[in-house]
């Protein structure tokens, strides 16, 4: 089963990559691009028996190791196939 | 007295700091492989600079994996002094020996150059024998040395005077011109509760001889030696406050 897991920083914390990219595609021309925020994404391809056990995995692995509590979140997604 | 070394794959700053301890300071010291689980008797332990384990992750992310971190994390827990320098900073911080965490430079750049900070806090093994208010003129080597904390932590943190280090202007006043990478409040450095683990960003052991531009980190190599040595006593096994030279160090 492979878990996505999204790890963003959170929306108090100032991402300055992400500013310096939104300047980036500024100075291409994209001025609708209002805000750019950067994060990580990974992929867990977990031995599981259901959505909810893989899940339950993934969200371990981003509290304990995936994320930064003190400054990021992360949202799961789960795909069965 | 004898300092340990922690050498992760990928530190660059061990050698700086082990010299530093060494040779300047004329100490023992020792370097320390992290897949070691003992740290051999060492009366101080420093984390040194560089990018452990690649900085893979988050800066400092895997490093506190290393087997040597349990050694450490027991050794700060009986007392014993732990310096934390620019990647061991960030190493302690995701260690959880720390609170808070680092963010890229809001210049998003590598800020290299020599930086004022002012020793705001005098009762730590790492600062004992620092004026209150010195400034040292240090340099600093970091992509990520942006130090974020919630502001309710911030505020604990200043409460208990565990700001230990802040980015200053050379006359000593914390302006935003004088925070090379955004850190909030221009926080340089800090200490735990108990007083004895410390971490900051600007490099120490890259100036401890005039050679090369500064010795104003020495201070904090004389200090934990002071601390250690002061009363031939060593302190390991003791609570900070039954430590002979608890009340010589949090008097100063």
């Amino acid at each position: 089963m492979r878990a996505r897991v999204f790890v963003t920083l959170k929306p108090s914390v100032f991402d300055p990559q992400g500013t310096t990219v939104a300047e980036a595609l500024h100075t291409l021309g994209y001025a609708a691009v209002k805000d750019v925020r950067q994060g990580k994404y990974f992929e867990l391809d977990i031995d599981a028996t259901s959505a909810d056990e893989a899940r339950k995995l993934a969200s371990e692995a981003a509290d304990k190791l995936l994320a930064n509590p003190v400054i990021e979140s992360y949202r799961i997604e789960v795909a069965t196939s | 007295m004898k300092f340990a070394v922690v050498v992760f794959p990928g530190s660059n700053c061990d050698h700086d700091a082990y010299h530093a301890a060494k040779h300047v300071l004329g100490q023992d010291a020792e370097f320390v492989w992290h897949k070691e689980t003992s740290l051999g008797g060492a009366d101080a332990v420093i984390l040194p600079g560089g990018f452990a384990h690649g900085d893979y992750l988050r800066t400092g992310a895997i490093a506190r994996f290393s087997p040597i971190m349990a050694a450490v994390k027991r050794f700060a827990e009986e007392g014993g002094p732990v310096l934390g320098i620019c990647n061991g900073f960030q190493v302690l911080l995701e260690a959880g020996m720390l609170p808070g965490a680092m963010l890229r430079n809001r210049s998003v750049k590598f800020q290299c150059e020599h930086v004022h900070i002012s020793v705001e806090q005098t009762d730590t093994p790492f600062t004992v024998g620092c004026r209150r208010g010195q400034i040292l003129r240090i340099p600093i080597a970091h992509g990520e040395g942006n130090y974020y904390a919630e502001p309710d932590v911030v505020d604990r943190l200043e409460k208990n005077r565990q700001v230990v280090f802040r980015y200053t202007t050379a006359s000593g006043e914390a302006t935003d011109e004088a925070n090379p990478n955004g850190s909030v409040r221009n926080i340089a450095g800090l200490c735990n509760d108990a007083r004895n683990v410390v971490g900051l960003m600007p490099h120490p052991e890259r100036a401890c001889e005039l050679a090369v531009g500064s010795k104003d980190g020495l201070v904090l190599f004389e200090s934990v030696t002071k601390f250690v040595m002061g009363s031939g006593v060593i302190f390991r096994g003791q609570s900070r406050e039954d430590h002979p030279l608890a009340e010589t160090v949090l008097q100063k």
